[in-house]
Protein backbone atom coordinates (compact mmCIF):
# COMPACT_ATOMS: atom_id res chain seq x y z
CA UNK A 1 0.00 0.00 0.00
CA UNK A 2 1.48 3.38 -0.97
CA UNK A 3 2.04 5.97 1.72
CA UNK A 4 0.40 8.54 -0.49
CA UNK A 5 -1.46 8.32 -3.79
CA UNK A 6 -3.31 10.84 -5.91
CA UNK A 7 -5.68 9.98 -8.72
CA UNK A 8 -6.33 12.59 -11.42
CA UNK A 9 -6.29 15.27 -8.74
CA UNK A 10 -7.50 18.56 -10.19
CA UNK A 11 -8.10 21.95 -8.67
CA UNK A 12 -9.69 25.00 -10.24
CA UNK A 13 -9.81 28.34 -8.50
CA UNK A 14 -12.28 31.07 -9.36
CA UNK A 15 -10.45 34.24 -10.35
CA UNK A 16 -11.63 37.71 -11.28
CA UNK A 17 -13.64 40.19 -9.28
CA UNK A 18 -16.97 40.63 -11.04
CA UNK A 19 -16.98 37.90 -13.65
CA UNK A 20 -15.40 34.94 -11.95
CA UNK A 21 -13.77 32.38 -14.21
CA UNK A 22 -12.08 29.14 -13.26
CA UNK A 23 -8.32 28.92 -13.31
CA UNK A 24 -6.76 25.46 -13.28
CA UNK A 25 -4.04 25.36 -10.64
CA UNK A 26 -3.59 21.58 -10.79
CA UNK A 27 -4.49 19.38 -13.68
CA UNK A 28 -5.06 15.64 -13.28
CA UNK A 29 -2.14 14.81 -11.02
CA UNK A 30 -1.62 11.09 -10.52
CA UNK A 31 1.29 9.87 -8.44
CA UNK A 32 2.19 7.29 -5.85
CA UNK A 33 4.76 7.48 -3.07
CA UNK A 34 6.04 4.31 -1.46
CA UNK A 35 6.49 4.02 2.31
CA UNK A 36 9.93 5.12 3.46
CA UNK A 37 10.61 7.06 0.28
CA UNK A 38 11.99 10.61 0.16
CA UNK A 39 10.02 12.18 -2.65
CA UNK A 40 10.77 15.61 -4.07
CA UNK A 41 8.03 17.69 -5.60
CA UNK A 42 9.72 20.17 -7.89
CA UNK A 43 8.52 23.00 -10.01
CA UNK A 44 8.78 26.74 -10.51
CA UNK A 45 6.64 29.20 -8.59
CA UNK A 46 3.01 28.86 -9.59
CA UNK A 47 3.43 25.30 -10.86
CA UNK A 48 0.81 23.94 -8.45
CA UNK A 49 3.06 22.46 -5.75
CA UNK A 50 1.52 24.28 -2.80
CA UNK A 51 -1.98 23.67 -4.16
CA UNK A 52 -1.23 19.94 -4.25
CA UNK A 53 0.02 19.95 -0.67
CA UNK A 54 -2.97 21.97 0.47
CA UNK A 55 -5.25 19.47 -1.25
CA UNK A 56 -3.53 16.67 0.62
CA UNK A 57 -4.03 18.51 3.91
CA UNK A 58 -7.63 19.37 2.96
CA UNK A 59 -6.99 23.07 3.27
CA UNK A 60 -8.57 23.28 -0.16
CA UNK A 61 -10.92 20.76 -1.76
CA UNK A 62 -10.41 19.15 -5.18
CA UNK A 63 -12.52 20.09 -8.16
CA UNK A 64 -12.17 16.48 -9.29
CA UNK A 65 -10.02 13.45 -8.60
CA UNK A 66 -9.07 12.11 -5.21
CA UNK A 67 -6.15 11.26 -2.97
CA UNK A 68 -5.40 8.73 -0.29
CA UNK A 69 -2.90 8.58 2.53
CA UNK A 70 -2.06 5.12 3.87
CA UNK A 71 -4.98 3.81 1.81
CA UNK A 72 -7.50 5.98 3.61
CA UNK A 73 -9.36 9.05 2.41
CA UNK A 74 -8.03 12.49 3.27
CA UNK A 75 -9.35 14.14 6.40
CA UNK A 76 -9.63 10.87 8.29
CA UNK A 77 -8.48 11.69 11.85
CA UNK A 78 -6.62 8.38 12.17
CA UNK A 79 -4.59 9.47 9.12
CA UNK A 80 -3.97 12.94 10.52
CA UNK A 81 -2.47 11.34 13.62
CA UNK A 82 0.15 9.68 11.42
CA UNK A 83 1.21 12.66 9.34
CA UNK A 84 3.04 15.95 9.85
CA UNK A 85 2.78 19.09 7.75
CA UNK A 86 4.95 22.16 7.38
CA UNK A 87 3.22 24.93 5.42
CA UNK A 88 5.13 27.34 3.21
CA UNK A 89 6.29 30.41 5.21
CA UNK A 90 4.78 29.09 8.44
CA UNK A 91 3.22 31.59 10.81
CA UNK A 92 2.19 30.86 14.35
CA UNK A 93 0.65 32.70 17.27
CA UNK A 94 2.64 35.79 18.20
CA UNK A 95 1.69 35.65 21.84
CA UNK A 96 2.94 32.10 22.44
CA UNK A 97 6.50 31.03 23.06
CA UNK A 98 7.98 28.24 20.94
CA UNK A 99 7.65 25.93 23.91
CA UNK A 100 4.01 26.84 24.48
CA UNK A 101 3.17 26.42 20.81
CA UNK A 102 4.56 22.90 20.70
CA UNK A 103 2.88 22.02 24.00
CA UNK A 104 -0.40 23.36 22.60
CA UNK A 105 -0.10 21.33 19.41
CA UNK A 106 0.95 18.25 21.42
CA UNK A 107 -2.30 18.66 23.38
CA UNK A 108 -4.24 18.42 20.13
CA UNK A 109 -2.68 15.00 19.59
CA UNK A 110 -3.97 14.04 23.04
CA UNK A 111 -0.62 13.70 24.80
CA UNK A 112 -0.70 14.05 28.58
CA UNK A 113 0.95 16.97 30.43
CA UNK A 114 4.44 15.59 31.10
CA UNK A 115 4.62 13.95 27.67
CA UNK A 116 3.61 17.23 26.02
CA UNK A 117 6.42 19.13 27.70
CA UNK A 118 8.97 16.39 27.09
CA UNK A 119 8.13 16.23 23.38
CA UNK A 120 8.27 20.00 23.01
CA UNK A 121 11.69 20.14 24.69
CA UNK A 122 13.10 17.23 22.67
CA UNK A 123 11.96 18.59 19.32
CA UNK A 124 13.14 22.12 20.00
CA UNK A 125 16.54 20.60 20.78
CA UNK A 126 16.38 18.63 17.55
CA UNK A 127 15.74 21.69 15.39
CA UNK A 128 18.32 23.78 17.22
CA UNK A 129 16.11 26.20 19.17
CA UNK A 130 17.91 26.81 22.46
CA UNK A 131 17.14 29.42 25.10
CA UNK A 132 14.95 31.27 22.58
CA UNK A 133 12.25 28.69 23.19
CA UNK A 134 10.91 30.85 26.03
CA UNK A 135 10.66 33.92 23.81
CA UNK A 136 7.36 34.89 22.22
CA UNK A 137 7.21 33.89 18.56
CA UNK A 138 6.70 37.52 17.50
CA UNK A 139 10.42 38.01 18.20
CA UNK A 140 11.54 35.08 16.03
CA UNK A 141 13.36 35.50 12.72
CA UNK A 142 12.05 33.84 9.56
CA UNK A 143 14.63 31.07 9.84
CA UNK A 144 13.78 30.38 13.47
CA UNK A 145 10.07 30.25 12.66
CA UNK A 146 10.89 27.73 9.93
CA UNK A 147 12.67 25.57 12.51
CA UNK A 148 9.70 25.79 14.87
CA UNK A 149 7.50 24.88 11.91
CA UNK A 150 9.55 21.78 11.28
CA UNK A 151 9.44 20.85 14.97
CA UNK A 152 5.63 21.07 15.05
CA UNK A 153 5.44 18.95 11.90
CA UNK A 154 7.30 16.05 13.51
CA UNK A 155 5.78 16.41 16.96
CA UNK A 156 3.78 13.19 16.68
CA UNK A 157 6.62 11.07 15.23
CA UNK A 158 4.75 10.93 11.93
CA UNK A 159 5.02 8.13 9.40
CA UNK A 160 4.62 10.64 6.59
CA UNK A 161 5.76 14.25 6.59
CA UNK A 162 4.68 16.78 4.01
CA UNK A 163 7.00 19.78 3.87
CA UNK A 164 6.22 22.79 1.69
CA UNK A 165 9.54 24.44 0.80
CA UNK A 166 11.32 23.34 3.99
CA UNK A 167 14.55 25.17 3.09
CA UNK A 168 12.80 28.47 2.51
CA UNK A 169 14.15 31.31 4.65
CA UNK A 170 17.07 29.29 5.98
CA UNK A 171 20.73 30.24 5.82
CA UNK A 172 23.26 27.66 4.54
CA UNK A 173 23.68 26.17 8.02
CA UNK A 174 19.95 25.91 8.44
CA UNK A 175 19.62 24.24 5.04
CA UNK A 176 22.25 21.73 6.01
CA UNK A 177 20.42 21.03 9.28
CA UNK A 178 17.13 20.47 7.47
CA UNK A 179 18.80 18.15 5.00
CA UNK A 180 20.24 16.09 7.87
CA UNK A 181 16.85 16.07 9.56
CA UNK A 182 15.16 14.75 6.42
CA UNK A 183 17.78 12.02 6.16
CA UNK A 184 17.27 11.16 9.85
CA UNK A 185 13.52 10.94 9.26
CA UNK A 186 14.15 8.63 6.32
CA UNK A 187 16.41 6.46 8.48
CA UNK A 188 13.59 6.15 11.02
CA UNK A 189 11.37 4.82 8.22
CA UNK A 190 9.38 8.01 7.76
CA UNK A 191 8.12 8.86 4.27
CA UNK A 192 9.09 12.40 3.30
CA UNK A 193 7.23 14.35 0.63
CA UNK A 194 8.62 17.83 0.15
CA UNK A 195 8.29 20.58 -2.40
CA UNK A 196 11.20 22.64 -3.59
CA UNK A 197 12.39 24.59 -6.56
CA UNK A 198 16.03 23.87 -5.84
CA UNK A 199 17.46 20.91 -7.76
CA UNK A 200 20.40 20.45 -5.44
CA UNK A 201 18.04 19.80 -2.50
CA UNK A 202 16.32 17.10 -4.50
CA UNK A 203 19.61 15.62 -5.70
CA UNK A 204 20.95 15.39 -2.19
CA UNK A 205 17.88 13.86 -0.62
CA UNK A 206 15.35 12.32 -2.96
CA UNK A 207 14.79 8.75 -4.01
CA UNK A 208 12.40 10.02 -6.66
CA UNK A 209 11.01 13.33 -7.80
CA UNK A 210 7.99 14.62 -9.65
CA UNK A 211 8.32 17.79 -11.66
CA UNK A 212 5.30 19.98 -12.03
CA UNK A 213 4.98 22.70 -14.65
CA UNK A 214 1.88 24.81 -15.18
CA UNK A 215 -0.20 22.53 -13.00
CA UNK A 216 0.71 19.39 -14.90
CA UNK A 217 3.08 16.57 -14.18
CA UNK A 218 6.03 17.13 -16.53
CA UNK A 219 8.24 14.26 -15.37
CA UNK A 220 8.53 11.72 -12.58
CA UNK A 221 11.15 9.20 -11.52
CA UNK A 222 14.71 9.06 -10.26
CA UNK A 223 16.56 12.24 -11.16
CA UNK A 224 19.48 10.22 -12.52
CA UNK A 225 17.14 8.19 -14.74
CA UNK A 226 15.22 11.12 -16.07
CA UNK A 227 16.30 11.92 -19.59
CA UNK A 228 16.83 15.64 -19.17
CA UNK A 229 18.95 15.10 -16.07
CA UNK A 230 21.05 12.21 -17.32
CA UNK A 231 24.71 13.13 -17.70
CA UNK A 232 25.38 14.34 -21.24
CA UNK A 233 29.07 14.13 -20.63
CA UNK A 234 31.64 15.02 -17.99
CA UNK A 235 33.74 18.04 -17.19
CA UNK A 236 37.11 16.82 -16.00
CA UNK A 237 39.72 19.25 -14.70
CA UNK A 238 43.24 17.90 -14.15
CA UNK A 239 46.56 19.49 -13.25
CA UNK A 240 50.16 18.38 -13.79
CA UNK A 241 49.39 16.71 -17.09
CA UNK A 242 51.71 16.82 -20.08
CA UNK A 243 50.46 18.34 -23.39
CA UNK A 244 51.37 15.20 -25.35
CA UNK A 245 49.36 13.02 -22.93
CA UNK A 246 46.29 15.14 -23.65
CA UNK A 247 46.95 15.01 -27.40
CA UNK A 248 47.17 11.22 -27.21
CA UNK A 249 43.66 10.95 -25.77
CA UNK A 250 42.22 11.44 -29.27
CA UNK A 251 38.48 10.75 -29.59
CA UNK A 252 38.17 9.80 -25.94
CA UNK A 253 37.89 13.55 -25.31
CA UNK A 254 35.38 15.74 -27.14
CA UNK A 255 37.28 18.91 -26.38
CA UNK A 256 40.36 19.86 -24.40
CA UNK A 257 40.84 23.40 -23.07
CA UNK A 258 44.27 24.36 -21.73
CA UNK A 259 43.65 26.50 -18.64
CA UNK A 260 47.32 27.06 -17.76
CA UNK A 261 50.58 25.20 -17.86
CA UNK A 262 49.78 21.50 -17.30
CA UNK A 263 46.22 22.44 -16.26
CA UNK A 264 43.45 21.18 -18.56
CA UNK A 265 39.68 21.07 -18.69
CA UNK A 266 38.53 18.01 -20.63
CA UNK A 267 35.04 17.49 -22.05
CA UNK A 268 34.34 13.74 -21.95
CA UNK A 269 31.52 11.98 -23.83
CA UNK A 270 28.81 10.26 -21.72
CA UNK A 271 29.29 6.76 -23.16
CA UNK A 272 32.56 5.86 -21.50
CA UNK A 273 32.94 5.84 -17.70
CA UNK A 274 35.23 8.71 -16.63
CA UNK A 275 36.84 6.70 -13.80
CA UNK A 276 39.10 4.76 -16.22
CA UNK A 277 40.45 7.88 -17.89
CA UNK A 278 40.95 9.56 -14.51
CA UNK A 279 42.86 6.45 -13.38
CA UNK A 280 45.12 6.54 -16.42
CA UNK A 281 45.87 10.26 -16.08
CA UNK A 282 46.61 10.10 -12.36
CA UNK A 283 48.83 7.04 -12.91
CA UNK A 284 50.81 9.23 -15.36
CA UNK A 285 51.46 11.85 -12.68
CA UNK A 286 48.44 14.12 -13.13
CA UNK A 287 46.16 14.94 -10.27
CA UNK A 288 42.42 15.35 -10.28
CA UNK A 289 41.04 18.83 -9.63
CA UNK A 290 37.34 18.19 -10.30
CA UNK A 291 34.93 15.91 -12.13
CA UNK A 292 31.36 17.02 -12.76
CA UNK A 293 28.52 15.62 -14.84
CA UNK A 294 27.20 17.85 -17.64
CA UNK A 295 23.43 17.88 -17.58
CA UNK A 296 20.43 20.09 -17.92
CA UNK A 297 19.79 22.15 -14.84
CA UNK A 298 16.37 22.25 -13.26
CA UNK A 299 16.21 25.90 -14.24
CA UNK A 300 16.77 25.00 -17.90
CA UNK A 301 14.15 22.28 -17.60
CA UNK A 302 11.66 24.72 -16.10
CA UNK A 303 12.31 27.28 -18.81
CA UNK A 304 11.80 24.65 -21.50
CA UNK A 305 8.60 23.31 -19.97
CA UNK A 306 7.09 26.56 -18.93
CA UNK A 307 7.87 28.78 -21.88
CA UNK A 308 7.74 26.60 -24.99
CA UNK A 309 4.31 26.63 -26.68
CA UNK A 310 4.15 22.83 -26.91
CA UNK A 311 4.88 22.40 -23.23
CA UNK A 312 2.51 25.14 -22.24
CA UNK A 313 -0.35 23.18 -23.82
CA UNK A 314 -3.89 24.39 -23.35
CA UNK A 315 -4.53 27.68 -21.64
CA UNK A 316 -5.06 27.34 -17.88
CA UNK A 317 -8.38 29.12 -17.88
CA UNK A 318 -10.75 26.24 -18.14
CA UNK A 319 -14.35 25.53 -18.83
CA UNK A 320 -16.51 25.63 -15.73
CA UNK A 321 -15.71 22.49 -13.77
CA UNK A 322 -18.08 19.55 -13.84
CA UNK A 323 -16.22 17.79 -11.05
CA UNK A 324 -17.60 16.96 -7.69
CA UNK A 325 -16.76 18.29 -4.28
CA UNK A 326 -16.36 15.86 -1.45
CA UNK B 1 -14.12 17.08 22.98
CA UNK B 2 -10.68 17.21 24.56
CA UNK B 3 -9.25 18.98 21.50
CA UNK B 4 -12.13 21.47 21.52
CA UNK B 5 -11.48 22.29 25.19
CA UNK B 6 -7.75 22.61 24.44
CA UNK B 7 -8.45 25.10 21.64
CA UNK B 8 -10.81 27.03 23.96
CA UNK B 9 -8.11 27.28 26.63
CA UNK B 10 -5.68 28.59 24.02
CA UNK B 11 -8.16 31.27 22.90
CA UNK B 12 -8.52 32.29 26.54
CA UNK B 13 -4.74 32.47 26.86
CA UNK B 14 -4.55 34.54 23.66
CA UNK B 15 -7.21 36.91 24.98
CA UNK B 16 -5.63 37.46 28.37
CA UNK B 17 -2.35 38.34 26.65
CA UNK B 18 -4.09 40.81 24.38
CA UNK B 19 -3.50 44.44 25.38
CA UNK B 20 -6.80 45.46 23.78
CA UNK B 21 -8.65 43.37 26.34
CA UNK B 22 -6.84 44.98 29.24
CA UNK B 23 -7.62 48.42 27.89
CA UNK B 24 -11.30 47.60 27.55
CA UNK B 25 -11.55 46.13 31.05
CA UNK B 26 -9.57 49.06 32.47
CA UNK B 27 -11.92 51.61 30.90
CA UNK B 28 -14.96 49.65 32.03
CA UNK B 29 -13.73 49.65 35.63
CA UNK B 30 -12.81 53.33 35.32
CA UNK B 31 -16.33 54.09 34.16
CA UNK B 32 -17.85 52.04 36.98
CA UNK B 33 -15.62 53.91 39.42
CA UNK B 34 -16.62 57.23 37.84
CA UNK B 35 -20.28 56.38 38.36
CA UNK B 36 -19.62 56.94 42.07
CA UNK B 37 -18.71 60.57 41.34
CA UNK B 38 -21.72 61.06 39.10
CA UNK B 39 -23.89 59.49 41.79
CA UNK B 40 -22.71 62.17 44.21
CA UNK B 41 -24.33 64.82 42.03
CA UNK B 42 -27.80 63.39 42.41
CA UNK B 43 -29.58 63.69 45.73
CA UNK B 44 -30.92 60.36 46.99
CA UNK B 45 -30.50 58.65 43.62
CA UNK B 46 -26.81 57.85 43.95
CA UNK B 47 -27.13 54.07 44.32
CA UNK B 48 -29.54 53.88 41.39
CA UNK B 49 -27.19 55.93 39.20
CA UNK B 50 -24.19 53.81 40.13
CA UNK B 51 -26.08 50.60 39.38
CA UNK B 52 -27.41 51.94 36.09
CA UNK B 53 -24.08 53.30 34.88
CA UNK B 54 -22.16 50.29 36.16
CA UNK B 55 -24.40 47.80 34.37
CA UNK B 56 -24.37 49.94 31.23
CA UNK B 57 -20.57 50.06 31.26
CA UNK B 58 -20.39 46.30 31.76
CA UNK B 59 -22.76 45.80 28.84
CA UNK B 60 -21.01 48.20 26.46
CA UNK B 61 -17.52 46.91 27.14
CA UNK B 62 -18.74 43.31 27.11
CA UNK B 63 -20.10 43.92 23.60
CA UNK B 64 -16.81 45.55 22.55
CA UNK B 65 -14.84 42.53 23.79
CA UNK B 66 -17.24 40.09 22.11
CA UNK B 67 -17.11 41.93 18.79
CA UNK B 68 -13.46 42.94 18.60
CA UNK B 69 -12.08 39.60 19.69
CA UNK B 70 -14.88 37.59 18.05
CA UNK B 71 -14.35 39.01 14.55
CA UNK B 72 -10.68 38.03 14.63
CA UNK B 73 -11.19 34.52 15.95
CA UNK B 74 -11.25 32.85 12.55
CA UNK B 75 -10.35 35.59 10.07
CA UNK B 76 -7.03 36.29 11.81
CA UNK B 77 -6.16 32.58 11.75
CA UNK B 78 -6.87 32.44 8.03
CA UNK B 79 -5.22 35.75 7.18
CA UNK B 80 -2.02 34.85 9.02
CA UNK B 81 -2.15 31.24 7.79
CA UNK B 82 -1.77 29.82 11.32
CA UNK B 83 -4.87 27.79 10.47
CA UNK B 84 -2.75 25.66 8.08
CA UNK B 85 -0.70 24.05 10.84
CA UNK B 86 -3.68 23.85 13.15
CA UNK B 87 -5.95 22.01 10.73
CA UNK B 88 -3.17 19.55 9.94
CA UNK B 89 -3.56 18.27 13.50
CA UNK B 90 -6.08 15.52 14.26
CA UNK B 91 -9.05 17.84 14.69
CA UNK B 92 -12.18 18.49 12.68
CA UNK B 93 -12.87 21.96 11.40
CA UNK B 94 -15.99 22.19 13.55
CA UNK B 95 -13.89 21.51 16.65
CA UNK B 96 -11.71 24.48 15.81
CA UNK B 97 -14.75 26.70 15.45
CA UNK B 98 -16.53 25.51 18.59
CA UNK B 99 -13.27 25.66 20.57
CA UNK B 100 -12.71 29.25 19.45
CA UNK B 101 -16.25 30.16 20.41
CA UNK B 102 -16.06 28.53 23.85
CA UNK B 103 -12.70 30.21 24.50
CA UNK B 104 -14.14 33.64 23.88
CA UNK B 105 -17.22 32.92 25.98
CA UNK B 106 -14.89 31.85 28.79
CA UNK B 107 -12.98 35.14 28.37
CA UNK B 108 -16.25 37.06 28.53
CA UNK B 109 -17.39 35.24 31.66
CA UNK B 110 -14.14 36.13 33.42
CA UNK B 111 -14.18 39.75 32.28
CA UNK B 112 -17.84 40.39 32.97
CA UNK B 113 -17.33 38.83 36.42
CA UNK B 114 -14.44 41.22 37.08
CA UNK B 115 -16.60 44.18 36.00
CA UNK B 116 -19.50 42.97 38.16
CA UNK B 117 -17.15 42.60 41.12
CA UNK B 118 -15.89 46.15 40.53
CA UNK B 119 -19.50 47.38 40.55
CA UNK B 120 -20.18 45.63 43.85
CA UNK B 121 -17.02 47.16 45.34
CA UNK B 122 -18.16 50.67 44.36
CA UNK B 123 -21.65 49.99 45.73
CA UNK B 124 -20.23 48.60 48.99
CA UNK B 125 -18.08 51.71 49.40
CA UNK B 126 -21.08 53.92 48.63
CA UNK B 127 -23.39 52.22 51.10
CA UNK B 128 -20.81 51.81 53.84
CA UNK B 129 -21.83 53.77 56.90
CA UNK B 130 -25.20 54.83 55.46
CA UNK B 131 -27.79 54.72 58.28
CA UNK B 132 -30.62 52.18 57.78
CA UNK B 133 -33.20 54.95 57.73
CA UNK B 134 -31.46 56.59 54.77
CA UNK B 135 -31.06 53.23 53.00
CA UNK B 136 -34.80 52.57 53.24
CA UNK B 137 -35.58 55.17 50.56
CA UNK B 138 -33.61 53.15 47.99
CA UNK B 139 -35.71 51.04 45.58
CA UNK B 140 -33.43 48.07 46.22
CA UNK B 141 -30.53 47.38 48.58
CA UNK B 142 -27.15 48.62 47.42
CA UNK B 143 -25.64 45.16 47.31
CA UNK B 144 -28.69 43.69 45.62
CA UNK B 145 -28.12 40.08 44.46
CA UNK B 146 -30.51 40.85 41.59
CA UNK B 147 -27.62 42.66 39.94
CA UNK B 148 -26.25 39.21 39.27
CA UNK B 149 -29.43 38.36 37.36
CA UNK B 150 -28.88 41.36 35.09
CA UNK B 151 -25.23 40.32 34.65
CA UNK B 152 -26.20 36.71 33.86
CA UNK B 153 -28.68 37.84 31.21
CA UNK B 154 -26.05 40.21 29.81
CA UNK B 155 -23.74 37.20 29.47
CA UNK B 156 -26.48 35.28 27.67
CA UNK B 157 -26.82 38.23 25.28
CA UNK B 158 -23.06 38.31 24.76
CA UNK B 159 -23.03 34.62 23.80
CA UNK B 160 -25.32 35.55 20.90
CA UNK B 161 -23.22 38.58 19.92
CA UNK B 162 -20.09 36.40 19.98
CA UNK B 163 -21.75 33.78 17.79
CA UNK B 164 -22.77 36.51 15.31
CA UNK B 165 -19.20 37.85 15.21
CA UNK B 166 -17.86 34.33 14.73
CA UNK B 167 -20.32 33.64 11.91
CA UNK B 168 -19.25 36.75 10.00
CA UNK B 169 -15.59 36.04 10.63
CA UNK B 170 -15.87 32.65 8.89
CA UNK B 171 -16.36 34.30 5.51
CA UNK B 172 -15.73 38.03 5.79
CA UNK B 173 -12.98 40.51 6.59
CA UNK B 174 -12.59 41.77 10.18
CA UNK B 175 -13.79 45.29 9.31
CA UNK B 176 -16.91 44.10 7.54
CA UNK B 177 -17.56 41.53 10.27
CA UNK B 178 -17.35 44.25 12.94
CA UNK B 179 -19.73 46.52 11.02
CA UNK B 180 -22.24 43.73 10.42
CA UNK B 181 -22.08 42.46 14.01
CA UNK B 182 -22.62 45.94 15.46
CA UNK B 183 -25.45 46.43 12.95
CA UNK B 184 -27.17 43.24 14.05
CA UNK B 185 -26.58 44.11 17.71
CA UNK B 186 -28.39 47.42 17.28
CA UNK B 187 -31.19 45.92 15.17
CA UNK B 188 -31.48 43.11 17.71
CA UNK B 189 -32.63 45.63 20.31
CA UNK B 190 -35.51 46.75 18.08
CA UNK B 191 -37.00 43.44 16.93
CA UNK B 192 -40.08 44.02 19.13
CA UNK B 193 -40.63 47.27 17.28
CA UNK B 194 -40.43 45.38 14.01
CA UNK B 195 -43.19 43.07 15.26
CA UNK B 196 -45.32 46.08 16.20
CA UNK B 197 -44.58 47.63 12.82
CA UNK B 198 -45.98 44.50 11.14
CA UNK B 199 -49.28 45.08 12.94
CA UNK B 200 -49.44 48.69 11.83
CA UNK B 201 -48.66 48.55 8.08
CA UNK B 202 -51.44 48.07 5.52
CA UNK B 203 -49.40 46.18 2.94
CA UNK B 204 -49.59 42.43 3.68
CA UNK B 205 -46.22 41.87 1.99
CA UNK B 206 -44.50 44.47 4.16
CA UNK B 207 -46.20 43.04 7.24
CA UNK B 208 -45.02 39.52 6.36
CA UNK B 209 -41.49 40.79 5.74
CA UNK B 210 -41.41 42.71 9.03
CA UNK B 211 -42.83 39.73 10.94
CA UNK B 212 -40.39 37.33 9.27
CA UNK B 213 -37.44 39.58 10.09
CA UNK B 214 -38.59 40.02 13.67
CA UNK B 215 -38.47 36.24 14.11
CA UNK B 216 -35.22 35.68 12.21
CA UNK B 217 -33.22 38.51 13.78
CA UNK B 218 -31.99 38.05 17.33
CA UNK B 219 -34.25 39.52 19.98
CA UNK B 220 -31.67 41.09 22.26
CA UNK B 221 -33.97 43.49 24.09
CA UNK B 222 -35.29 40.66 26.26
CA UNK B 223 -31.84 40.31 27.87
CA UNK B 224 -31.86 43.90 29.08
CA UNK B 225 -33.38 43.85 32.58
CA UNK B 226 -31.21 46.68 33.89
CA UNK B 227 -34.13 49.07 34.48
CA UNK B 228 -36.08 46.40 36.42
CA UNK B 229 -33.12 45.50 38.59
CA UNK B 230 -32.16 49.10 39.29
CA UNK B 231 -35.72 49.96 40.30
CA UNK B 232 -36.06 46.87 42.46
CA UNK B 233 -38.64 45.18 40.22
CA UNK B 234 -38.60 41.38 40.26
CA UNK B 235 -36.98 39.36 37.50
CA UNK B 236 -38.25 35.81 37.80
CA UNK B 237 -36.08 32.75 37.37
CA UNK B 238 -38.67 31.48 34.89
CA UNK B 239 -38.08 34.53 32.71
CA UNK B 240 -34.33 34.08 33.01
CA UNK B 241 -34.63 30.40 32.11
CA UNK B 242 -36.69 31.14 28.99
CA UNK B 243 -34.33 33.91 27.87
CA UNK B 244 -31.33 31.62 28.41
CA UNK B 245 -33.05 28.86 26.42
CA UNK B 246 -33.67 31.31 23.60
CA UNK B 247 -29.98 32.29 23.69
CA UNK B 248 -28.89 28.65 23.64
CA UNK B 249 -31.09 27.80 20.64
CA UNK B 250 -30.06 30.94 18.74
CA UNK B 251 -26.36 30.33 19.43
CA UNK B 252 -26.68 26.69 18.34
CA UNK B 253 -28.28 27.85 15.09
CA UNK B 254 -25.57 30.45 14.42
CA UNK B 255 -22.80 27.97 15.21
CA UNK B 256 -24.36 25.39 12.89
CA UNK B 257 -24.36 27.92 10.02
CA UNK B 258 -20.77 28.93 10.86
CA UNK B 259 -19.66 25.29 10.84
CA UNK B 260 -21.42 24.72 7.52
CA UNK B 261 -19.59 27.66 5.91
CA UNK B 262 -16.23 26.99 7.54
CA UNK B 263 -16.12 23.27 6.78
CA UNK B 264 -16.52 23.92 3.03
CA UNK B 265 -14.16 26.83 2.80
CA UNK B 266 -10.96 26.74 0.70
CA UNK B 267 -7.93 28.35 2.35
CA UNK B 268 -6.17 29.69 -0.75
Amino acid sequence: MPALATFELTKDYAIGFWRKRPYRALDGLTLEIAPGEVFGFLGPNGAGKTTTLKLLMQLVFPTSGRAEIFGRPLGDLSVKRRIGYLPEHPYFYDYLTAEELLTYFAGLFGYAGAERRARAARLLDEVGIGAERRMQLRKFSKGMLQRVGIAQAILNEPELVIFDEPMSGLDPLGRRDVRSLILRLRDRGCTVFFSSHVLSDAEALCDRVAILARGRLAAMGRLTDMLPFRARGWDLVVAGVRDETVAALGTRVRRAVRLSDGHYMLDLPPDSPPERLVGELTAGGAHLVSLNPIRQTLEEFFVEHVTTPAAAGAPRDVEPPHGRRP
Amino acid sequence: MKATAWIAINVFRESVRDKVLYNLVFFAILLIGASYLIGQLTAGQDVKIIKDLGLAATSIFGVFIAVFIGIGLVSKEVERRSVYSLLAKPIHRYQLLIGKYCGLVLTLIVNVSIMAAALYVVLAYMSWGVPPAAARIWDAPALDPALLKATALLLAELTIVTAIALLFSTFSTPMLSAAMTFGLYIVGHFTNDLRNFADLVDSPAAARLARGLSWALPNLAQFDVRADVVHGLPVSFGYMGLASLYAAVYVAMLLAISVLIFSRRDFK
